[in-house]
């Protein structure tokens, strides 16, 4: 992709329905990353008609599409297609123009002569503190942490764990990682300290850094591992996506390979909250979404774990969990979902929230729909389908 | 001399032939980044490697060392190699 390269869009009108609600005063975007391509879905004030705006990047896969809360403009896409290495673009008039990024993430070549790793793809992007502007974290396959200072332009590896012996022993090979290669994910910023940081690595558990990444601690207690493996290694972690609530930055929520898991600091213990979800639905899935406002509230998408994993929704019903007390009980949203022979399912950073109230909440699917909740889901729209599969939404209140 | 450009890296050159010098196929990506920026890290990785889907093939002949020593009339062709959905 050339630098500058301006985007001819194809816009067409999509309509949900659902119960009227108070108006919230800021427009929503939905972002949607799929593996050929990016669309942006404009919201009415009501979240009730979307705009939509794409394909930008036609053929590429993109991983990840986030736009920067802080300025409200810029916007980065995590993208790589089959043949070319990967890259970020940058756009700060909501994707009319594309820049690419002058360093995208890259591992350092070792020092001693030994093989080094080459980034295959940057998988999840975080704007970093309030405090930092133009600062952003990357998470990459094979993982890997990445900063930027100048909004993502340029990037530099954190060696304290990209070229730490330990955390390349946790890590594993590309062999020991998901089908697509193991990816460093759930980036955290606590809103109130820039250097207090949490990583996920789909293979190596959940890391923690109280001096902006300089030292990391495994924060592993209590989490369950396959059985046969040691508990105490942080290689036998597999942790799906973790969210830290805004409304609480001492809870956190993790959907992971063994359960849905709740952690209240300064503890270091988490409990298993995904317990009392129904044993026939279980609690293994992929994401993990948290309320903007209400840290008792969590969502989460559930699929079938059983057997052979096949990854799609249990018994082809698919249905979103929630909790309203911190994971002491889950109850089912399914009203306006399909009832029966729906055999996806939703990637790890492929749900999430908006900030208005009441909160919206948005998934896409491995099957190329984008379904929407005006309501905290309770009831379920369609409100695009026929995408390619869909690996991110977010989404970021526009004026 | 002249590289074949693919149809997955026109967005850089905009054009499917570049003019690029260098006495080595890496001196030749570097030239061909100076003048596309960008172009280069799409094709190699960090660490000097040809990518796995990019075959690289001079005067009809497949090179997989960028320090392949290149004459000032040898032909370079870039051509993305992958197959499936």
């Amino acid at each position: 992709m050339a630098r500058n390269t301006k985007k001819s869009t194809a816009r067409k009108k999509v309509s949900i329905t659902g119960a009227p609600r108070s108006r919230p005063t800021r427009r929503v975007l939905v972002m949607v990353a799929t593996r050929k391509g990016a669309w942006l879905y404009h919201g009415d004030a009501a979240r009730k008609a979307w705009r939509c705006n794409g394909p930008h990047f036609l053929g590429h896969i993109v991983n990840h599409l986030v736009l920067d809360p802080r300025d409200g403009q810029t916007l980065l896409a995590a993208a790589k297609t089959g043949h070319l290495g990967p890259t970020v673009f940058r756009s700060t008039d909501l994707g009319r123009t594309w820049n690419e990024a002058a360093r995208p993430p890259a591992f350092r070549k070792p020092a001693d002569g030994e093989a080094g790793r080459a980034v295959d793809h940057t998988f999840w992007l975080v704007p970093g503190h309030a405090s930092e502007p133009g600062v952003w974290y990357a998470g990459t396959s094979p993982q890997g942490l990445f900063r930027s200072e100048d909004s993502g332009s340029t990037w530099e590896p954190f060696s304290s764990i990209n070229d730490d012996l330990q955390y390349r022993k946790w890590m594993g090979t590309v062999q020991d990682g998901t089908p697509d290669g193991p990816k460093l994910h759930s980036i955290l910023v606590d809103p109130r300290d820039p250097a207090h940081l949490y990583f996920g690595m789909s293979g190596g558990g959940v890391h923690e850094s109280i001096d902006a990444g300089r030292s990391w601690t495994p924060l592993l207690k209590g989490l369950e591992v396959v059985e046969g493996f040691d508990q105490a290694d942080a290689t036998f972690h597999d942790p799906h996506c973790i969210r830290l609530c805004p409304s609480n930055p001492d809870r956190l929520y993790q959907q992971n390979h063994c359960g849905i898991y709740r952690l209240d600091r300064p503890s270091n213990e988490w409990a298993r909250v995904g317990s009392a979800m129904p044993k026939r639905v279980g609690d293994i899935g992929f994401p993990m979404v948290v309320h903007p406002r209400d840290a008792d509230t969590a969502w989460v998408f559930p699929m079938d774990g059983t057997t052979v994993w096949p990854r799609t929704s249990p018994e082809g019903i698919p249905a979103v969990y929630a909790t309203r007390n911190g994971g002491k009980s889950w109850g089912r949203l399914d009203a306006g979902l399909p009832s029966e022979q729906a055999w996806w399912t939703v990637k790890r950073q492929a749900m999430t929230a908006d900030a208005s109230d009441p909160v919206g909440l948005y998934f896409g699917t491995t099957s190329g729909e984008v379904w929407a909740s005006r309501d905290e889901g309770r009831k379920w729209t369609c409100m695009a389908r026929h995408l390619p599969e869909i690996y991110a939404v977010e989404t970021a209140q526009v004026a | 001399m002249k590289v074949l450009i693919p149809g997955a890296l026109r967005s850089y050159t905009e054009t499917s032939e570049a003019e690029a010098s260098g006495a080595t196929l890496a001196a030749v990506f570097a030239d061909l980044d100076r003048r596309y920026e960008g172009i280069r890290f799409r094709v190699v990785d960090e660490q000097d490697r040809i990518r796995p889907h990019i075959r690289i093939f001079v005067n009809g002949r497949q090179v997989r060392d960028l320090w392949q020593p290149l004459g000032a009339s040898d032909e370079i062709v870039i051509v993305q190699a992958l197959s499936g959905g």
